[in-house]
């Protein structure tokens, strides 16, 4: 689905020939699991770790397009009923057969995991009824139609229904921690390890290593040193500082990807007036950023091609949507706005600011790459047009319960957050950051602008109801343009990220950013 | 001697009680873990389900009168995050923490001690005083580039040493520890050194110091005019007497070695207790801060008794049950 790749599999530095068999390998994370029940807790870090050990109905591939997983086919047979075919003669690591029964066991235990932080149960959640017509088929009858079920359902991954009273305590531990994916799992040490092996019976295929062990290393420096040192054989997360020195390293294969996280600016469009917005002389002011002239002003006035060069060392890609293209859903007639600080001027003054006004970005310093240098960047932009702009960072543990705010909305005016679109189609985003907030639908959740536009919001609904992929897709490029023609948000780049191997190894780049060994080849 | 130590565990609850109600309205001011813990994907009527669950949906006052409740039936709570009781997780980690602790403060005993020795018998040689400049970059230089000099030299360039995380463990006697196997010494080296540094430094001075002061005193003197050997004259007369001193900063410094050893376990990707409390912190785990730092405070305490009846052993004077402590 990759139709014009910008940037995908750029595998840079000199890779020394000799391919020495790795049979047992080391990846090194920058962060540890919270646990290993692929129940307990959603959350990227544990999910690609478990995602290796069980299987899920249908598999993400690299660029987060759907495959068959533990089902082979799978369609709509009405709106709102869905029948997948299982695959048949999988086995899980204990030997038992997998069939129907596993996967109903799996679904029905996912809202029910004692002390989970984040459920899965959000994905499972439309289904209404769970039909098993055979030991290998399976209808799923939902609340309406339900076009993102498939989706939905690659996220969650089968268990064995043996394990029937297993706690995540006993996942932990290691006797209930029988998937049917490549790899089985050996061993789990909460902050040092987690050891993997091949399942030689793995209906994929027998993986490509003996062994995978797993250490998460937080401090980025010691994450490189410890590739270096040739203790580990992939690190994930290379830090943009080091990629310059580790390119005309001889004995490290760098590989880059696109990821599907955009990082973006939320403007508080809704509020009559704004915490952190003022005259130039510091008095309260009606709020300028509910304008739709003046936030786009604030867009044209980021200079993205500066940001990606300077701040981010030449590793992202400048945005003009929620997601990069060739993901499902973007629209094609969107540019990254182009740079013009004397369009930005005008529109201010036409707008009534022609001197501008006073505003506060705040941003995470801690959580997206060079997330602080960002955003100082963008208040230099911003005050170049006459928007005179402080900046103030702070850990996401404060930041993000503050942009999130109260039912009063966000305890900021313009804040700096990413998405990353966990389904890789856009209406991940569009649902989340840019419909009107409305809890008991749960779209607009994470809308922390509170931007609000009925004919974005039609379309995107539209678009939620519509089972043909291609209408779908469509639809969702329309509101895509709808929200950005409004500037529902400001998007600047999408994230690339960088793993870094050993010579003789190179990474497959995920768009999920998940670091896993099948991704791993040897060269 | 028990009314002391009664006295001293009724003072360490005391300081308890003041330290959960620190932590508790600090870690109320920095926010809600909430919006780190759960997904992005998640619905309003989850997010409320799970403020509800970890009780963050109470009043300060609530939560912490819950949390005295459970803790007078010695329930610290479970982790938000990893969701087991949290005085479990962190009495998991302190094995590895206290190798690490052990191995440094051994290190800068043996090193320390010796070299100040030197120093103090032979201040102005060009050893001893080679000895004091290099104890000041002991002091100065950041633990955290110490540490990645360290990885750099050692583990990048010469390959000699692991860059960090844990090794394997051996056993004997029935404990499991890194001491007992070459993988687990190895791993052990770099990390002990970056955090024994410091307090080498320290040790070193220290010694000079007393050694300095103890030679001209009289008793000295005396056991040299009566021809005593050399050795003899420092070994028993001028080790014994700096000894009061050295035990109560080694006594101390192993507890803040334990307490702060989170740099050198970050940077070496050590699984010990620092590296458990950095990442609570940063995901606002109350449970795990509030039961680390109750278990960090009875080991200060613990480490201070055991330095006083120390005391008394080394000095016959002291009389722990005259102290007003």
């Amino acid at each position: 689905m990759w139709k014009s790749v910008s940037v995908a599999t750029v595998a840079m530095g000199l890779v020394l020939g000799g391919s020495a068999q790795a049979e047992d390998i080391v990846i090194a994370v920058a962060s540890e699991v919270t646990a290993m029940d692929p129940h307990y807790h959603n959350t990227g870090n544990n999910n690609q770790i478990v995602g290796v050990i069980y299987d899920r109905l249908l598999h993400q591939d690299s660029n987060q397009q759907l495959g068959p997983g533990l089902a082979v086919e799978w369609g709509p047979i009405a709106d709102d009923v869905w029948e997948f075919k299982l695959r048949e003669g999988v086995t899980f690591h204990d030997g038992s057969a997998f069939t129907a029964e596993d996967v109903v066991f799996s679904y029905e235990r996912v809202p029910n995991v004692p002390n989970s932080p984040s459920s899965f149960a959000v994905y499972t959640a439309g289904i209404a009824e769970i039909i098993v017509v055979d030991d290998y088929t399976m209808q799923f009858r939902t609340n309406g139609p339900y076009p993102l079920l498939p989706i939905d359902l690659s996220t969650v991954q089968i268990v064995s229904s043996e394990m029937a009273d297993a706690t995540t305590e006993d996942y932990n531990a290691g006797p209930a921690s029988v998937g049917t994916g490549p790899y089985r799992f050996v061993s789990y040490t909460p902050g040092e390890s987690i050891v993997l092996e091949a399942n030689p019976d793995y209906w994929g295929g027998a993986p490509e290593f003996d062994t995978v062990t797993y250490r998460p290393i937080s401090s980025d420096a010691a994450r490189v040193a410890a590739l270096l040192a040739g203790d580990v054989d992939l690190i994930a997360n290379v830090p943009t500082s080091d990629i310059a020195t580790l390119e005309d390293n001889p004995d490290v294969v760098l590989s880059q990807g696109v990821s599907n996280r955009v990082i973006y600016l939320h403007v508080d469009s809704r509020r009559v007036y704004s915490p952190y917005v003022t005259d130039n002389d510091g008095n309260e002011i009606f709020n300028p950023l509910q304008d739709v002239n003046v936030r786009r002003a604030i867009s044209m006035a980021i200079d993205r091609d500066t940001i990606v060069e300077e701040v981010m060392e030449g590793i992202a890609i400048p945005a003009g949507q929620v997601l990069p293209e060739g993901f499902f859903g973007v629209s094609e007639n969107l540019e990254v706005l182009e740079y013009d600080p004397d369009g930005a001027r005008a529109l201010l003054a036409e707008a009534g600011y022609p001197d501008g006004f006073r505003l506060t970005i705040h941003g995470p310093n801690d959580r997206y790459i060079n997330d602080e240098q960002i955003a100082q960047a963008i208040a230099q932009m911003l005050t170049r047009v006459g928007i005179t702009t402080e900046v103030e960072t702070m850990p996401r543990s404060v930041y993000f319960g503050r942009a999130t705010g109260d039912e009063n909305g966000s305890e900021f005016s313009l804040m700096l957050v990413g998405w990353g679109s966990g389904t890789g189609e856009a209406s991940s985003p569009l649902r989340a950051l840019l419909h009107t907030r409305d809890d008991e639908t749960g779209l607009g959740r994470t809308n922390r602008g509170r931007f609000s536009s009925a004919p974005f919001d039609a379309t995107l609904q539209l678009a939620l109801n519509t089972v043909d992929d291609e209408l779908r897709a469509d639809l969702l490029a329309r509101a895509t343009e709808i929200a950005m023609r409004e500037v529902g948000l400001i998007p600047t780049h999408f994230q690339v990220n960088t793993w870094g191997s050993r010579a003789g190894l190179s990474y497959i780049p995920r768009t999920d950013e998940y670091t896993r060994p099948t991704n791993l080849v040897i060269e | 001697m028990t009314v002391f130590i009664i006295r001293r565990i009724l003072q360490s609850l005391l300081v308890v009680a003041v330290m959960t109600v620190l932590v508790f309205a600090g870690v109320y001011a920095i926010g809600n873990p909430i919006e780190i813990l759960i997904s992005q994907d998640a619905t309003e009527a989850e997010r409320v389900a799970a403020i509800a669950r970890l009780g963050l949906d109470k009043s300060l006052p609530e939560q912490y009168l819950a949390f005295l409740g459970n803790l007078l039936q010695g329930d610290l709570g479970r982790s938000f995050v990893f969701g087991e009781p949290a005085l479990q997780l962190v009495l998991d980690r302190f094995p590895a923490t206290m190798e690490l602790a052990i191995c440094a403060m051994l290190l800068s005993i043996i090193i320390g001690v010796p070299l100040g020795l030197y120093a103090g018998l032979k201040p102005n040689s060009l050893a001893g005083r080679s000895i004091m400049t290099g104890s000041i970059f002991g002091f100065s230089l950041p633990n955290f580039w110490q540490g990645l000099m360290l990885i750099m030299v050692f583990a990048v360039i010469l390959q000699w040493l692991p860059a960090g995380g844990r090794g394997e463990r051996g056993v004997f006697l029935g404990i499991e520890s890194s001491f007992f196997s070459w993988d687990g010494l190895s791993h052990l080296i770099l990390p002990a050194i970056n955090l024994a540094l410091f307090k080498t430094s320290l040790v070193i001075r220290l010694t000079r110091a007393s050694v300095r002061e103890t030679i001209n005193l009289d008793y000295v003197k005396f056991a040299r005019a009566k021809g005593l050997k050399p050795r003899r004259v420092i070994g028993l007369h001028v080790l014994k007497n700096i000894m009061i001193p050295l035990v109560t900063i080694i006594g101390l410094e192993f507890g803040s070695v334990i307490a702060f050893a989170v740099v050198t376990e970050t940077v070496f990707a050590w699984p010990g207790m620092g590296k458990l409390i950095i990442d609570s912190i940063f995901q606002l785990d109350r449970p795990v801060i509030v039961a680390y730092l109750i278990v960090i405070v009875f080991l200060f305490i613990t480490i201070n008794l055991v330095v006083d009846i120390l005391y008394a052993v080394l000095d016959p004077r002291v009389r722990l049950s005259d102290q007003k402590a």
